[in-house]
């Protein structure tokens, strides 16, 4: 915690003295916070905030956060889960909820106190909302004054398909998306924002001329062989791998219609837009601790808050940062909200009182402004480049940092490094890693479709590491076999040789 | 810029569709758990939703994930003792050293799952689990413009009513603006009075015969100005109350047992249960339902409900005793035109042989006319007796409102009731 002094400055009117909110003091400290946060440059979306009961936090949680959602059974589902667990006590609801679109929405319970309020405006209104207008990531893959016209025209279409097509049909097609909306992102290309209006506009179009391509792709087949390419191997299809396994089945299943093509492609639009969101945790729940915490502390030194406001604010910020250790029973891997504001809090101390180790570790920013260090750091990384371009080793030490190797062919687990002098590169390096997404998900792309024999699709899954796919392989390859409509098959290679084969239907 | 948005009285139920889609995807495993609790429960445990456990594999949605194996490192937080080198014994699969891979949030995809999904149905899923599919035979409500049951709904504020209904604050209100209204000019020429007399008494020779004039004015004026009444009868408002009439639809039920010597009280425990399914299913569908029990031997009697069950009698059986009286309830205190009336009859089968003849008429002639619908259980896993086949003819002849099947075992009630009660396509 940082030396911040609490003494009550007695020169000015606190906002407020009760813990009870009313939509005037929720103004006032949202103006409050409006005024601070100009001050630090941070620049936002227009706020929305939306005062909601705790039933409506539940219903906005298990839409994953989608202030419009499509209807799907697998929602339903997350919400059973919710309110089973809140019910039961097992679970507070989460007290914040934030929408990347402009104007930005944030909820807040009305069962919460006036502080908790306060600092969920903080938390989201400035804080994750300057970050979802300002980093790289979603400035690229989202347009926030899109999305909730996307939404709204995702849901209608998919509930017009229900009407002409019927619910199950559009169930198992989502269902089948669902299990591949991971891999419906192009990594390294950028996308078209979406955008409802042109997406209405284009789709009657689209899907012709979609269907055109596609049959222009498959009237070749099956009879017309070229005798002299197949004397070779066959050339493959696509002749580079696909890493985009869905827009891949977008534009090339043999026997989707039209419509299907159309909800294959808004599962992955919304891949697309979440795509960011999971890429940059650490760095964005950190920011916007980061950042509540600095306005939560300036509305104190300015005399704007009370003694006893601050300390139930310390008591809950407390909370939200808490790491457990490894060996805890409540440890459930890195706490995002715990690292980085840790990483963003030493950035400014890196930069305000630096050490002989920081000047030798960072010489470009030791020294250097540190609102204009911490804004450079959240406008142009994201998860894994961040933690391996600021993670220092104070913030190791402090978080007792260590790494564990893991290998099926010894029979015991090794240390592979810890936060030492030895250790620091290591596991800064690996904890970075942790947070890559190609790393962390098998990668698994189109190597080779049929177009010429049997039309059945091949995909490889390239290892790392050795790790195999774990036991839902075969039903993800069922999906996929239902969207494909001929036989699926999955290599799982090391290097260029097949280890193990995976194929649906069963042939034999 | 922010705008602060009170959204709280916007629907609540976001999630009902999907929800709903959830439950009907899992319909088969939900339909088999509420069948489940129903033979299981106790009879008053009717009336609340129920936990529904369905296994995790069932429910999951697949995703490419890595299984276990190969190498691979993870970073943890909250080293003590190790230092790099550390050999160490490999926790049991399923514990530690999952966790690494950034916190991915809510969902816990590997590991550490429970092997099923628990969720609880509301009471009004259950029953309508409970009751899929079935339909109230003959449902039409009787009377439905009647207008037996009246409400009283506030209708205004008017100038007569009884003292007990005077509304004080509108009163009041009324009381100050007709005082304001008649004093008003009063006061203005009191006003003007009084500031003349200070204006007189400012000069240097005061007249003393106007001021004596002004301040009798004055004293005249003020005095009109009590006379005004605090309150008036003009100003009594009072609270109107208007009988509303409520369309009702109302049902009485007729609960009628066999409790001869033969009748076991586990015969009686599967009897209950088939009156408590009926008595749920028409309190979904009526605003008010009576309930009668009647029970026999050789002669029948109107009890409550806590004798009907569990006193015992001894004896032999005349079921028409039951029958007739049943009737007679009926015309002393259910007319038809008002209430629609449902018959339940359990029994082991027993009865005096000449006597079932006897039933087979009195139903036929006076009670079927009346009921919408007569269901008759016999629980038994003998063979059938005269009463069944004098009733089977009934049957044949009055197959909408007359149904009747046959119970061996608690097992059975709730297929029974459905066979009983289920959606007839002609209806």
């Amino acid at each position: 915690m940082s030396p911040t002094s609490y003494t009550t400055k007695k020169d000015k009117q606190p906002l407020s003295n009760t813990s009870e909110w009313t939509f005037e003091l929720i103004e006032a400290y949202d103006q409050a916070f409006a005024r601070l946060a100009r001050e630090y440059g941070l620049d936002t979306y227009p706020n929305q905030i939306e005062i909601i009961s705790s039933e409506q936090m539940m219903d906005a949680y298990a839409a994953i956060g989608m202030p419009v959602g499509y209807h799907h059974w697998s929602f339903g589902k997350h919400f059973l889960s919710v309110e089973q667990s809140y019910k039961r006590g097992q679970m507070g609801l989460a007290y914040e909820l934030v929408i990347n679109s402009n104007p930005c929405i944030a909820y807040l319970m009305e069962e919460n106190t006036l502080m908790m309020q306060a600092l969920v405006i903080a938390h989201a209104c400035y804080g994750h909302n300057s970050f979802f207008k300002n980093n790289y990531l979603f400035q690229t893959w989202t347009d926030a004054s899109a999305i909730i016209d996307y939404l709204m025209f995702a849901r209608q279409y998919l509930s017009e398909c229900e009407q002409k097509y019927g619910v199950d049909a559009v169930e198992n097609l989502l269902d089948a998306c669902h299990a591949l909306q991971n891999y419906g992102v192009d990594r390294y290309k950028r996308p078209v924002p979406i955008s409802a209006e042109e997406e209405r506009k284009r789709q009657a179009e689209r899907e012709n001329y979609l269907q055109q391509q596609v049959n222009a792709l498959w009237t070749t087949i099956p009879q017309a062989r070229d005798k002299q390419a197949d004397a070779q191997s066959p050339p493959r299809y696509p002749t580079e791998p696909q890493e985009n396994l869905l827009y891949f089945i977008e534009k090339n299943a043999p026997l989707l219609e039209p419509w299907q093509r159309e909800v294959v492609r808004i599962v992955r639009k919304i891949a697309q837009y979440f795509y960011p969101q999971r890429q940059t945790q650490v760095m964005n729940e950190g920011w916007a601790t980061f950042w509540h915490y600095t306005l939560m502390n300036r509305l104190y030194d300015d005399g704007l808050v009370t003694e006893g406001f601050i300390l139930e604010f310390l008591q809950s910020h407390t909370s939200v940062i808490y790491q457990p250790p490894f060996d805890s029973p409540h440890y459930s891997g890195i706490n995002p909200y715990a690292l980085g504001f840790a990483i963003y809090t030493d950035i400014k101390r890196i930069c305000e009182q630096p050490t002989e180790e920081d000047r030798q570790w960072f010489p470009e920013i030791a020294g250097a402004d540190w609102l204009e260090t911490l804004h450079f750091a959240m406008r142009h990384f994201k998860d894994e480049s961040f933690i391996l371009q600021y993670l220092s080793p104070k913030v190791m030490r402090d978080l007792h940092l260590f790494s564990v190797l893991d290998d099926d062919q010894k029979s015991e687990l090794e240390i592979s490094a810890i936060h030492d002098e030895m250790g620091y590169r290591e596991v800064r390096r690996l904890l970075a890693s942790q947070y890559n997404l190609s790393l962390r998900e098998p990668d698994i792309q189109v190597w080779n479709a049929d177009i010429r024999g049997n039309r059945s699709l091949t995909l490889r899954h390239q290892r790392s590491q050795r790790r195999p796919l774990d036991k839902h392989t075969f039903a993800v390859l069922r999906h996929i076999h239902a969207l494909w409509g001929f036989p699926v098959h999955l290599q799982s290679c090391e290097g260029e040789e097949v280890i193990v084969k995976y194929q649906y239907p069963h042939s034999h | 810029m922010s705008y602060i948005v009170d959204r709280r009285l916007n629907g609540r139920n976001k999630s009902a569709v999907n929800r709903q889609r959830f439950l009907r995807r899992y319909r088969e495993h939900i339909r088999k758990a509420v069948a489940d609790a129903v033979n299981r429960r106790s009879i008053t445990d009717m009336e609340r939703g129920e936990e529904i456990s369905i296994p995790t594999r069932e429910i999951d949605e697949p995703n490419f994930q890595h299984g276990q194996g190969g190498r691979r490192q993870y970073v943890h937080p909250g080293n003590r003792e190790f230092h790099a080198g550390d050999r160490i014994a490999r926790p049991p699969a399923g514990g530690q050293g999952q966790g690494g891979g950034g916190g991915s949030g809510s969902a816990s995809p590997d590991g550490q799952g429970e092997d099923t999904f628990v969720f609880s149905l509301t009471r009004e899923e259950f029953l309508d689990f409970l009751f899929d599919d079935l339909e109230l035979p003959n449902l039409e409500r009787t009377e439905l413009a009647q207008i037996e049951h009246t409400r009283q709904v506030h209708a205004g504020i008017i100038r007569e009513g009884t003292p007990s209904r005077i509304n004080v604050v509108r009163s009041m209100r009324s009381a100050y603006g007709r005082r304001l209204a008649m004093g008003s000019s009063l006061r203005q020429a009191l006003k003007a009075a009084e500031q003349e007399l200070a204006h007189l008494q400012a000069q240097a020779p005061v007249d003393l015969q106007a001021v004596a004039e002004l301040e009798q004015q004055i004293a005249h004026l003020q005095k009109r100005l009590q006379k005004i009444p605090f309150l008036d009868t003009y100003d009594l408002r009072y609270n109107h109350f208007a009988q509303e009439p409520v369309a009702s639809s109302q049902a009485v039920m007729f609960c009628i047992m066999d409790v001869s010597g033969s009748m076991t009280q586990n015969h009686k425990d599967i009897a209950k249960r088939f009156f408590l399914l009926l008595y749920l299913f028409l309190e979904r569908h009526y605003e008010r339902i009576d309930l009668v029990f009647v029970r026999h031997h050789t002669s029948a009697r109107e009890v409550n409900e806590q004798d009907f069950f569990y006193s015992r009698e001894t004896g032999g059986t005349i079921v028409s005793s039951a029958l007739k009286l049943v009737n007679e309830i009926i015309d002393k205190r259910y007319p038809t035109s008002l209430w629609n009336i449902y018959c339940a009859q359990a029994s082991d089968g027993d009865n005096w042989d000449d006597d079932s003849s006897q039933c087979a008429s009195l139903l036929e002639e006076a009670l079927l006319p009346k009921v919408r619908y007569f269901a008759y259980v016999e629980i038994t896993p003998h063979e059938h007796q005269a009463l069944w086949q004098e009733y089977e003819q009934i049957r044949a002849q009055h197959p909408e409102r007359f149904a009747m099947q046959q119970i061996v075992d608690q097992k059975d009630i709730f297929p029974v009731f459905r066979e009983l009660f289920k959606r007839r396509a002609s209806l």
